[in-house]
């Protein structure tokens, strides 16, 4: 066996091709939200923020294009090829947690500051030369009592007058009355929301607020300010989410999976041609020829789609590979049968196809009648299955009736005759 | 592949007859006795692969997760040093500690992990029934459409039936198998498999349409042949497409069965019996009983 050969098959797949989880590991999550605490019209943005704050944690992880999305009650979470599993599913099940902060004393600001402007533009090594340099990393905020947990909900408006979009804040009581110590000790200063432990905004404070509402205005957007309001009332009508199902495969599985179907295509790919060759001889050849174009053909419909390549995916394009030499094998055999009766090769080719169109378009209807079925209706694991059998059963009548035909007609000329033997 | 040789098909379908209905006893025999496997697709559970450094016995895992309150724990080794365990669907928690106690017996990688709710389990089942509805419907209309046209000299709806009734046959066969499989290497019966008879089905109808169809064809040319000769022909005529075909696919399939490991290899094999039968069934089973079934009648 030429392993030299097969383990350099992988890189070349695995540079331009979209992998599913299965085959570079990952996980596939089903998250179920608990919505029995939210009002009926807000189900719909609850879930929004929910997917927001989700999503942040999971590109926190620094996971390669990451899935997080919405279905009804559901959330679905994808991660692909991430280290820690179990770390990612801890993170991602807890609850969000919103917290007000205000800057650190004028002084310590001022200090942090500072250091940060003396870091700027400077690379890493050099800024470590500098003494206390760490301190530019420091948040110039902290913490107060004000939490989620007071926050009653955070609304999306419009200005009666200016018609710009404004957000409006409702604190409980007790929050009504944190509120105004905070916003009292914090004119002129900004207040610092944090979702997660991650800065979302800090708008500035411009008075004392009493009675527990308050509004937010600035110069954002209806769409900023309605992401600011899910992101708010993610910390404030937290949703508890629970895991539902998982489905986790590494990434040494993911590897093995890939080279194993890889080479079950491969060898697969070598055993149709031999016995192509074997069994019919020279239209054995063309047939093999026309799969070679079916093959590259797919591959780069693979890539242009993209098709994300799945274990089933690839199985389906393993077997469609098996049923597109149908289409030849019947081309072939009224060929023959034409032959036989005495006429000329190019009448037999062109009668020949004709009459194995039928047959080849009714044997390919059925096949993709039942894969379009299976894709509508279908799981993961049954769409990759049927939307490569699908595209592979396409491709396959193309290449016969097509390519095949134009190798076939290539052998037309007067040399056809001494070739004749070769179809008996 | 000169198939010029002329095969006598049906004088030998007493044989044939037998054959089959032994086939259909010994499933039929083989599901009621056996039953199916469900899948966790389908039932809820979990399944958890593991590579372990030096595989420990079987009752050492069970012993190792006695306490964790998991119920039936069925273990499966596979590979060099791997164990599948099959349970109930367990939470992150219980998952993480199952992981830590395994690897006090012996160094322990995950390989694969899935675990789905009875919500799930509950959703994939009504999608697959009405997966399997629909696409059972689809075939119908799709042979009531083929044969339309095809009269002579039974009527298009015979052929209709005996298509549906050997493409039962196929599904029969093939179900029975998984049956014997399930009970004696721990196959599951899940949505793989169930995708994997769907495209059978989808597959193997077109062998006995191309019979029938050329049945139709020689019948058009010259109605002066017995019909018995004439069928005899169309299945010497199709007969080296039908093995070359079949040949082909099951090639590749039997390659995915060989590489495709845990989740593939059943998924093939389950392709690889399906397309066996249907193939044998278009040529022995579906000519046979059209032919019969024209005696029957002009008898009476």
């Amino acid at each position: 066996m030429n392993w030299k050969f097969n383990l350099k098959l992988p890189h070349f797949w695995e540079k331009p091709f979209k992998l599913g989880l299965d085959l570079q590991g990952g996980s596939h999550l089903v998250y179920e939200a608990d919505l029995s605490q939210i009002e009926e019209k807000e189900k719909g943005n609850a879930m929004q923020g929910l997917r927001d704050v989700i999503e942040r944690r999971v590109n926190y992880f620094g996971v390669q294009e990451p899935v997080v999305q919405v279905q009804g009650q559901r959330l679905i979470v994808e991660l692909a090829g991430i280290v820690d599993q179990a770390e990612a599913i801890k993170e991602i099940g807890k609850t969000p947690f919103l917290e007000f902060k205000e800057l650190k004393p004028e002084g310590v600001v001022k200090k942090i500051e500072e250091k940060r402007k003396e870091i700027e533009g400077k690379t890493m090594e050099e800024i470590q030369q500098i003494p206390d340099w760490q301190l530019a990393l420091e948040d110039p905020f902290q913490s107060t009592p004000l939490t989620g947990k007071y926050l009653k909900k955070a609304e999306f408006n419009l200005d009666q007058t200016t018609y710009k979009p404004i957000i409006s804040l409702q604190f409980n009581d007790e929050g009504a009355k944190l509120f105004e110590e905070i916003t009292a000790r914090n004119v002129n200063k900004p207040l610092a929301v944090y979702l997660d432990n991650q800065l979302t905004q800090a708008p500035v404070v411009k008075e004392k607020i009493t009675g527990g509402k308050a509004q937010i205005t600035g110069d954002f957007t209806a769409d900023e300010a309605r992401k600011r309001v899910q992101e708010l009332n993610a910390g404030a009508l937290p949703v508890p989410i629970k895991l539902i199902s998982q489905q986790t495969v590494g990434p040494i599985l993911g590897k093995i999976s890939l080279e194993q179907s890889l080479k079950a295509g491969i060898f697969g790919f070598l055993a149709i041609l031999l016995f192509m060759v074997v069994f019919y001889r020279l239209p054995g050849i063309f047939a093999s020829l026309s799969l070679l174009v079916y093959l590259v053909l797919i591959l780069a419909l693979f890539k242009l789609i993209p098709v994300t390549l799945t274990l089933a995916g690839i199985a389906g394009f393993i077997l469609s590979m098996g049923m597109a030499v149908d289409a030849n094998i019947l081309i072939f055999s009224r060929m023959r049968e034409e032959l036989k009766t005495g006429k000329e090769y190019l009448l037999s080719l062109e009668e020949g196809t004709k009459r194995a169109w039928p047959a080849i378009r009714d044997g390919n209807l059925t096949t993709i009648l039942v894969g379009l079925i299976l894709f509508g209706l279908g799981t993961s694991f049954v769409k990759g299955f049927a939307f490569t059998l699908v595209l592979g059963n396409l491709v396959g009548m193309f290449s016969a009736i097509i390519i095949t035909n134009s190798f076939l007609k290539v052998f037309s000329g007067e040399k056809s005759k001494r070739w004749l033997w070769l179809w008996r | 592949m000169a198939l010029a040789m002329a095969i006598n098909f049906l004088k030998y379908k007493k044989i044939y007859y037998l054959f089959s209905t032994t086939l259909v006893v010994v499933s039929l025999a083989s599901i009621f006795i056996f039953g199916l496997r469900f899948g966790i697709d389908f039932s809820g559970g979990s399944i958890l692969e593991v590579d372990f450094d030096k595989r420990p016995e079987n009752p050492a895992i069970q012993e190792k997760l006695k306490d964790l309150n998991l119920g039936e724990i069925v273990l499966q080794p596979a590979g060099e040093n791997e164990v599948i365990l099959r349970l109930k669907d367990i939470n992150e928690e219980t998952h993480q500690q199952i992981i830590s106690r395994l690897g006090e017996i012996s160094k322990v990688q995950e390989k694969r992990f899935e675990s789905i709710g009875p919500t799930i389990g509950k959703e994939l089942r009504q999608k697959t029934l009405m997966l399997v509805i629909v696409s059972l419907l689809a075939l119908l209309i799709y042979i009531a459409v083929a044969f339309r046209k095809v009269n002579f000299p039974v009527s298009s709806w015979q052929y209709g039936v005996i298509s549906i009734l050997t493409l039962s046959f196929d599904v029969l066969i093939t179900v029975g198998s998984l049956a014997f499989l399930g009970k004696f290497y721990n196959v599951q019966f899940s949505i793989p498999i169930i995708t994997a008879l769907l495209t059978i089905l989808g597959y193997t109808i077109n062998d006995k349409v191309i019979v029938f169809d050329r049945v139709r064809e020689n019948l058009l040319r010259d109605r002066r042949d017995n019909f018995e000769e004439l069928v005899n022909r169309s299945l010497n005529e199709t007969l080296g497409r039908s093995l070359s075909t079949g040949t082909c696919a099951l090639l590749v399939l039997f390659f995915i069965f060989l590489f495709g490991g845990e989740t593939l290899k059943y998924f093939a094999l389950t392709l690889i019996i399906g397309i066996l039968v249907g193939t044998y069934s278009s040529l022995f089973l579906a000519a046979p009983i059209l032919v019969d079934w024209l005696k029957l009648r002009e008898r009476k």
